[in-house]
Formats: C-alpha cells, sequence, structure tokens
C-alpha cells in the first residue's frame, strides 16, 4: 500500500526530473514512509512512495519485467495474487520477488488492459510499456485507492493525491464551482470532478491510456443488478453467502504484517471479525471509537463484541472538541470539503492504529450497499407503498416510525409528514426517486452561495452539475437495486471509502481492507432477489442469517446508527478554535469569493446563540467551514513539503 | 397587533441567512414548497414562537395552514394571542 505519481510528456519536451518526483513523492510520506523509487526515462518519470506490506524486503517499487519493456508503480493490494502468480510462472513469467504488485505486471504483459478482469482487490496502477511508449493508469471496481491525473503545459501529471500534482504542476489550483454545488448536493464530487477544476479522477472501474499525445479513458467493470431468471433456495444462497464472506476475509488476511479489525459495535464489522477469529487467528487487535456525548456512543457493544471475539481491545476517546482540533489535518487529508462529521473520528482512530505498530485493519465497508442496509432504503420503499395511496393518512406514519430520534416527526401530523415526505411522492418512476428527497433538503445550503459563486455554476452547461448518470440497463433493475446504485456509485465511491476511507486512514499509514468489496461478494450480492437484502422493513436480512452462526443476538439483530454526531459542539463550545473564527470572518468569507459573508454571519450568530440546530445547519457549518480551509489549504496557500531528501532510501531506476 | 415584520425577520435570519430582500413581497411563499424549513426548522419556529410570544402551540396545531408562510404565521399568531387575550 503507498503512493504512485508521474509525469508524462504529451510532446517534444525536456525529460521529467528526479527533482520533480523527489517533489510530488514528499507529499505523500503518510502514504508511504518506509521506502521510495523512482523510474526516469526521457518521455515519463514514474515514482512509489511504499508502505511495505507483502515482501517487506524484497517488493521496492518501481518494478520492471523480464526484458525490461513493462515498468509498474503501485497503490493496493491483489489479494488473489497467489493464485494469479502460479498460473503466470506455469505460462513461463518469471518472477524477481515475492509481491503482488509484480504479478499485476506480468498479468498486463499477457493480456494487457484485459488483466483488470483477473485482478480480485483494490488498487490504483500505472505502468509504462516501453514497447509503444504507452502509459496505463487503472482503478479498482468501486474506488477503494485514489488516482488523480491533470493536463498542463504538455504535460500529464497522475498521482495518488492532488497534493503531489500541486507540488509540480505550472497551473495552481482552483476550486470548481460545479464540484462544490456537487459536493453540497451529493456530499462529494460526482466522478470524474475533484473540487479542483481541471484535475478529475481516474473514475471506479476504469482505466486511462496515454499515447502519442491522447488520453483516452474507458470503462472494465460496471455495477450490474439484473437478476438471473432462476431463483435459488433460501439456503443456497445463504451458504454461497457465507463462504464468499468467509474467503473474502481469508485473503483479506494475507500479509507480512499483523492484520487487525475495526469494531464500531454494529453488525458488519462484528461480522467480518468473527470470521476472522473462525479462520485461526490467535491474536486479533480490534480498534473503536469511543465518544464522550453519550448519545452516539457505541462502546457498550463494542466492549461486549470484544469480549466474545476475546479480542485486544483498543478504544481511542473522541470529543467534541478534539473534533474540532483536529479538523484542518482531516481536509488536508481529503483534499475536499466535507459535510459528514465521520472523517474525524476516522482519522482519530486511524492514529490509534499506527501507534499501537499496526499497518492493515479490516472494516465492514460495503454491507449496508450492498445488502440493503440502509436507511434510505426503507424509506424509499415506505413511499412507494405510501404512493400507491397518496391520501392515506396512516402510511406516512411509518416514516415517523422510520425516524424516531428525529423529534419532528414524532409530533408532526399527516399534513407536515406529506410535505416533508410527500415531494413528488407519486413520480415513483423517477431515476432518482430514492433519493431525491435528500439531495433536494441538501441543495437548500447552496443558497450560502456568494452571487458571483452562484452565477458561475449557473453559467455551466445544464446550468450546473448534470446529476449521477444511470446505466442503460439501470430502468430494468427492481426499485432496491435502482436506489443501491446510487448509493453506491454516488455515497460510496465518491465519500465514503475516500474522504471517510483511504485518506484518513492513509493519513496515518494505515491501510484499510473491505471483505464486502471483494469482486465475488459484490457480484453475488448485486444478483441477489432484493427480498433477501430488504426482507419487508429489515435490512440486511442475509447477513443476519449468516450472523446468526456467530454473534450474539444483541449484535446481529441491531439496528443501525447512524453516526449524527451534533458538529456544531465541535467548532462552537466554550473554546472555539482560532481557526473557526478566523476562516468564518467577513473578511475571509468575502476573500475566498465563495460565500456570501451576510449569510454566514447569520449561520455562525444562530449557532453561537445556542437555539436549536437541525442537521441542516450543521452540514452548512461544515460545508463552509471545510470549504474555507480547502481553498486556504490548496487554492490560497499550498505550500510543497520539502523534496525526498539525500538520506531518504529512493531506488532511482534509468531508462534510455 | 401586527407581528408579520417580526416573523419575516426571524425567518430570514434563523433559515435564509441572507438578505432581507430574499423573503421581501413573498409573505404568502410557502416554507415547505420553497424548502426554507425542513423538519427541525418546523420545531424552531414554533420554540420561536412559544418563547418570543408566551404561548403554546398545541400537536394538532402544527399544520400547514398555521404555519407555512409569514402571513399564515402571522394570522395563526394574531388568533392565538386573542384567545389568550380573551381567556386572562
Amino acid at each position: 500500500m503507498c503512493a504512485i505519481a508521474g509525469i508524462l510528456n504529451l510532446a517534444a519536451a525536456p525529460a521529467p526530473t528526479e527533482a520533480a518526483l523527489r517533489r510530488m513523492l514528499a507529499m505523500v510520506r503518510h502514504r508511504g514512509p518506509d521506502e521510495f523509487g523512482v523510474l526516469l526515462a526521457p518521455q515519463v518519470a514514474l515514482g512509489n512512495a511504499r508502505l511495505s506490506i507483502v515482501d517487506l524486503t524484497g517488493g521496492q517499487q518501481p518494478i520492471t519485467n523480464e526484458d525490461g519493456t513493462l515498468w509498474i508503480v503501485f497503490n493496493g493490494e491483489i489479494f488473489n495474487h497467489v493464485e494469479l502468480r502460479a498460473e503466470l510462472e506455469a505460462r513461463g513469467h518469471r518472477f524477481t520477488t515475492h509481491c503482488d504488485t509484480e504479478v499485476v505486471l506480468h498479468l498486463f504483459e499477457e493480456h494487457g488492459p484485459d488483466c483488470l478482469q483477473r485482478l480480485n482487490g483494490q488498487f490504483a496502477i500505472a505502468i509504462w510499456d516501453q514497447r509503444d511508449r504507452s502509459l496505463f493508469l487503472a482503478r479498482d471496481r468501486v474506488g477503494v485507492r485514489p488516482l488523480f491525473y491533470t493536463q498542463a503545459a504538455n504535460q500529464f501529471i497522475f498521482a495518488s493525491e492532488i497534493k503531489s500534482i500541486l507540488a509540480v504542476s505550472p497551473v495552481a489550483a482552483k476550486i470548481d464551482p460545479v464540484a462544490l454545488e456537487e459536493i453540497f448536493t451529493y456530499w462529494s464530487p460526482l466522478a470524474p470532478r475533484s473540487a479542483f477544476r481541471g484535475i478529475p479522477e481516474v473514475p471506479p472501474g476504469h482505466y486511462l491510456v496515454a499515447k502519442a499525445g491522447k488520453i483516452s479513458v474507458r470503462a472494465y467493470w460496471q455495477l450490474e443488478f439484473a437478476e438471473p431468471a432462476a431463483e435459488k433456495s433460501a439456503t443456497e444462497y445463504e451458504e454461497e453467502f457465507h463462504h464468499l464472506l468467509t474467503d473474502a476475509t481469508r485473503i483479506r488476511l494475507r500479509a507480512d504484517v499483523p492484520v487487525g479489525a475495526y469494531l464500531s459495535g454494529g453488525l458488519d464489522s462484528s461480522l467480518i471479525a468473527a470470521l476472522v477469529r473462525q479462520l485461526g487467528v490467535s491474536r486479533l487487535d480490534t480498534f473503536s471509537i469511543a465518544f464522550d456525548d453519550q448519545k452516539f456512543d457505541e462502546s457498550q457493544f463494542q466492549r461486549e463484541m470484544a469480549a466474545f471475539l476475546g479480542s485486544e481491545h483498543q478504544v481511542v476517546q473522541a470529543t467534541h472538541a478534539d473534533i474540532g482540533n483536529i479538523f484542518p489535518a482531516v481536509t488536508w487529508h481529503t483534499e475536499v470539503p466535507v459535510l459528514r462529521t465521520a472523517p474525524g473520528p476516522m482519522f482519530l482512530l486511524s492514529k490509534l492504529v499506527r501507534d499501537r505498530g499496526l499497518k492493515v485493519v479490516l472494516s465492514g465497508e460495503g454491507a449496508d450497499e450492498f445488502l440493503g442496509g440502509y436507511d434510505i432504503f426503507k424509506e424509499a420503499k415506505i413511499r412507494r407503498f405510501w404512493a400507491r395511496q397518496p391520501d392515506s393518512q396512516c402510511r406516512p406514519r411509518l416514516l415517523a416510525r422510520l425516524y424516531p430520534d428525529i423529534a419532528a416527526l414524532q409530533t408532526a401530523g399527516p399534513a407536515y409528514l406529506k410535505a416533508f415526505f410527500g415531494h413528488g411522492l407519486t413520480a415513483t418512476d423517477a431515476a432518482d426517486y430514492s433519493h431525491a428527497i435528500r439531495w433536494r433538503n441538501n441543495r437548500r445550503n447552496c443558497r450560502l452561495f456568494a452571487p458571483d459563486f452562484a452565477a458561475a455554476i449557473a453559467a455551466q452547461q445544464n446550468g450546473g452539475s448534470a446529476g449521477p448518470g444511470c446505466p442503460a440497463s439501470f430502468q430494468q433493475w427492481g426499485e432496491l437495486q435502482r436506489a443501491q446504485y446510487l448509493e453506491i456509485s454516488v455515497f460510496l465511491s465518491q465519500y465514503l471509502l475516500a474522504a471517510q476511507g483511504d485518506r484518513v486512514a492513509m493519513a496515518h499509514s494505515v491501510e484499510g481492507r473491505h471483505p464486502f468489496l471483494d469482486v465475488r461478494v459484490m457480484e453475488f450480492c448485486n444478483r441477489l432477489p432484493a427480498r433477501f437484502k430488504l426482507r419487508g422493513l429489515t435490512d440486511k436480512f442475509l447477513l443476519r442469517q449468516v450472523g446468526r452462526k456467530y454473534l450474539p443476538e444483541k449484535i446481529w439483530r441491531r439496528r443501525k446508527r447512524p453516526y449524527r454526531a451534533p458538529i456544531h459542539r465541535s467548532f462552537f463550545h466554550a473554546t472555539t478554535p482560532d481557526y473557526v473564527r478566523e476562516l468564518l470572518s467577513e473578511s475571509a468569507v468575502a476573500a475566498a469569493g465563495i460565500f456570501n459573508p451576510v449569510a454566514i454571519r447569520q449561520l455562525v450568530a444562530k449557532l453561537e446563540s445556542g437555539r436549536a440546530v437541525g442537521e441542516a445547519d450543521d452540514m452548512a457549518v461544515m460545508g463552509v467551514l471545510s470549504t474555507q480551509l480547502v481553498h486556504r489549504q490548496f487554492v490560497q496557500a499550498f505550500r510543497a513539503a520539502e523534496p525526498l531528501a539525500a538520506a531518504d532510501p529512493v531506488k532511482v531506476c534509468r531508462l534510455g | 397587533m401586527n407581528h408579520t415584520k417580526e416573523i419575516r425577520d426571524f425567518i430570514i435570519t434563523n433559515f435564509i441567512f441572507g438578505d432581507a430582500a430574499a423573503l421581501q413581497d413573498k409573505d404568502d411563499t410557502s416554507f415547505l414548497d420553497s424548502g426554507i424549513i425542513d423538519s427541525t426548522g418546523m420545531l424552531e419556529l414554533v420554540m420561536f414562537l412559544e418563547q418570543t410570544y408566551d404561548i403554546k402551540i398545541e400537536p394538532e396545531e402544527m399544520v400547514p395552514e398555521n404555519l407555512d408562510s409569514v402571513n399564515k404565521v402571522a394570522q395563526f399568531l394574531s388568533r392565538k394571542l386573542a384567545k389568550t387575550a380573551g381567556a386572562a
């Protein structure tokens, strides 16, 4: 696990330099603290910063093939590398290391871009092909690992993190107004945008080829939810799922370092940890966050589960003030404004893992998306039920029962329930039916934009964001599956695995691994009939059936608890951090030119007054504050780190 | 007594976060249709009315007819205050 970076000349130009690569890699030491490698060729330079996990002594990058015509730098893990290596060796390929990176290279040598179909893992790949002078970049199917690029002054520059690109790009960063509209609506930019103009990502499930001055991007995998004609029995589904999830966990334990597990106290991570135990791992380190605020704390469940597993359980305590204090460090790593609160606690959690000497953890991401765990899936189901009798008084009451923590809904009469959830009620064929209310509510915070900024959005093609695209087969999928597609492509890939996942884990050199995102598990779940995922209003039905075998009843029956910390308490309390006052001041807001200073003044006044503040206002302050931070850190005052020094262990390879 | 201006000011400062111009000549605009207020916002409005005017609003009174625009709130408030004054 690592960072990659590189520069390719698209037209005749001086060769990219070692100094440039040393600047790029120095920005991402946190992703790869152990050793570095650089390939220098007349037209291209590639670099890698390594977090050594497989083949600790032998796997330094860049790695080349038998005749030096292919060179790879790689960020990620290929969990089926053992099996793939055996096949390749049988076909005559010769290996010089024991690491999975080399397997990718030889598989590419054998199959070209089709090699991606064989990979079961999480990755960002860059391969230089000396034979036809082409650069091949690829990203895993759902975007666990990041990969960005830009084209400037006849150069193609790519990197795991945008900060590496900014360290060498002749073009300074600028916030993309449409990306910000998307962040305020969808909680993240939509693929392929990043927060910055002209710096897109290679989308999940895609590869990019740069050759003869031209760039092309193609998909190699898509989310597909077509249900097979013939259904299997419940027992068959359960056995197959059990087998696949266990094997996905087994191969994610492959490492030359210890592997720990995150334990949230919920069903998903508890099951993964239980499977690890069941696979015969003798010592399991588990890690959790505990909150001072009792309303959000799940320590009791975490402790019980850890005791049940007999794990070495380690906990980091998070106060509201802690979250406020680390927030600037968090945005430096996320490289994007965030409207959700979890990246902060996840940042603290990875620090704990690092402090305890571990580099790898398993976690439960993906179960809610692929097995129908979220409330939004139930909400869509209830709304469709209500839409069949729009004047029903009792059908909308189901929504109040779905959200027992939202006080207003419990007292609201049918008229208000209709007003809040009934918008577009009967437009059940709309592609975004399941998510329209969430996105409409989120979008309210776009009113905070400064008039010029809002005008810049409106001036774009489509008058702003085109919204998430859907594949041709979308309308043929079932209703639950359509909602899942949106949640996976928008929420999971663009936000959860990025800002809340990879970025804040790698901030402390910790690699997360996700058994639920094993390609076989994802494809199995996508073929499941809906009722094995959402049965009535019971979510993750099949997962709970498997969970019964391993977990205490209290855990496998647990209702999902969304993390809804009152974020404003992290920023407006007895000792509000200085940066908060400074960045939300009228002068700072006016200078950045993104938000309306009058609006922000009123928002801040409301938050400081202690009057009741809802989720929308929490998101508003997070959105504004994190945008101001990102603007300060990347646009206004970007500072490159000291380049890699002579003392850093850098392997330099030269070509031609 | 007409409380329209106070109510309008509260809506603008507490929900719209913008210039007073945003709600000018729009005292009949539906809060819900325009997305100005969400479910928690409704409770904030109720709390503001109860605390500022020393009244008690019953759950069955929390309906759009009473609360969904500046004018509706003003009229609802006048009726409540008249009733309280009458009872005193």
